[in-house]
């Protein structure tokens, strides 16, 4: 499945939940298959996307989504652990793995080699892990995934949408965003 | 002393959530934090902290980070490409190493560059002299983070005294 794709599949699933999305083409994809104010795009600060995620989880009721990816989670694999023995209940953590770092033009990343983000998330300490390969099994996950932590590992095929920039500034990304779990936006 | 200065303080500036990663002059701090109602997340690495604490705050929050000076080396262009970038405040309490009677070496490096990295960062810092200090500071920092949507940071010494204390 293209990450584009993986993508749409769960926006259509989504009612309400907060989006946390990784850095660079997914925040991007994201934006052009459909943008919400209880989307987050990230637009720097690289790795970070799932400790937002868990720091939005702990404190809000709210159910959170958050989109992150290979490279990313491999910078910032400690956040994992973390994530795991805090276990938020409100917390779905997707990894869109294209094995590649396809924002800055594909060089390969270490899940193209010996390295499984799903056994590691079962190592960190995660209990509900799933593995999609489909569009299918991806929108499956995501269902049985609500209501308990959950890592959900998504294969996606490398290479980006021709999607253009996010023409929000940070500033109204947060303040829209903000607003929307205050309940002043719907 | 310094531990409930710290708490106390931290109540005061409507602090409600801390990350932290272990340093031994927050030793106190860490263990007690729980007891005065703020949800404490212990975190892998500073950087991961920044994350948490800047979705704490979309949640929010009001969050405090506590970690020694050589995380501020490794969280930095998180506190600028995440908290800088979008306007997400934060309260920074960062244990001064590589200070006076340091016995480590390797803190030294790191203890000498803190102030300047922060000035090139254009991160606000304070670094109060007493106890006294280290309340208004620390309550001012939080104000300021507030209000211009920013990271701020003290500067925590060890040895701190009281005012009275330090007249002798």
């Amino acid at each position: 499945m293209r990450r584009i794709d993986a993508i749409r599949a769960v926006v259509e699933e989504l009612n309400g939940e907060l989006v946390v999305c990784n850095i660079g083409f997914p925040s991007r994809e994201l934006y052009s298959v459909k943008d919400r104010d209880a989307n987050f795009y990230m637009l720097g600060s690289m790795g970070l996307a799932s400790s937002i995620g868990l720091g939005l989880a702990l404190s809000t009721e709210r159910q959170v989504v958050v989109f992150d990816g290979d490279g990313s989670l491999l910078m910032n694999l400690g956040s994992l652990v973390t994530i795991a023995n805090q276990a938020p209940r409100n917390l779905t953590i997707i990894a869109l793995d294209n094995g590649s770092y396809a924002s800055t033009g594909g060089q390969p990343s270490y899940t193209a080699g010996k390295t499984n983000l799903a056994e590691i998330a079962r190592s960190a300490g995660f209990e509900n892990v799933f593995e999609a390969e489909t569009v299918d099994e991806l929108r499956e996950a995501f269902r049985k995934a609500k209501g308990e932590l959950s890592f959900i590992l998504a294969k996606v095929e490398r290479g980006n949408a021709d999607v253009p920039v996010i023409p929000l500034s940070p500033y109204k990304i947060k303040r829209r965003f903000m607003e929307f779990i205050r309940g002043e936006r719907c | 002393m310094l531990a409930t200065t710290i708490l106390s303080a931290l109540l005061k500036a409507k602090v409600d959530f801390a990350v932290s990663v272990p340093a031994s002059l927050f030793a106190e701090v860490l263990e007690k934090i729980g007891e005065y109602g703020i949800k404490h997340v212990t975190v892998t690495r500073e950087e991961e902290g920044v994350g948490v604490a800047a979705g704490a705050y979309l949640g929010g929050k009001r969050p405090v980070i506590l970690m020694q000076n050589s995380g501020l080396g490794n969280c930095l262009n998180a506190l600028l490409s995440l908290n800088k970038t979008f306007g997400i405040p934060l309260l920074m309490l960062v244990a001064q190493r590589g200070w006076r009677k340091e016995k480590i070496v390797a803190q030294i490096p790191m203890g000498e560059a803190t102030i300047p990295i922060l000035k090139a960062a254009c991160i606000p810092f304070y670094v109060p002299g007493s106890l006294q200090e280290l309340t208004l500071q620390i309550v001012e920092a939080a104000e300021l983070a507030w209000v211009k949507e920013l990271p701020v940071a003290v500067i925590v010494r060890g040895g701190l005294k009281s005012e009275e204390d330090r007249r002798y």
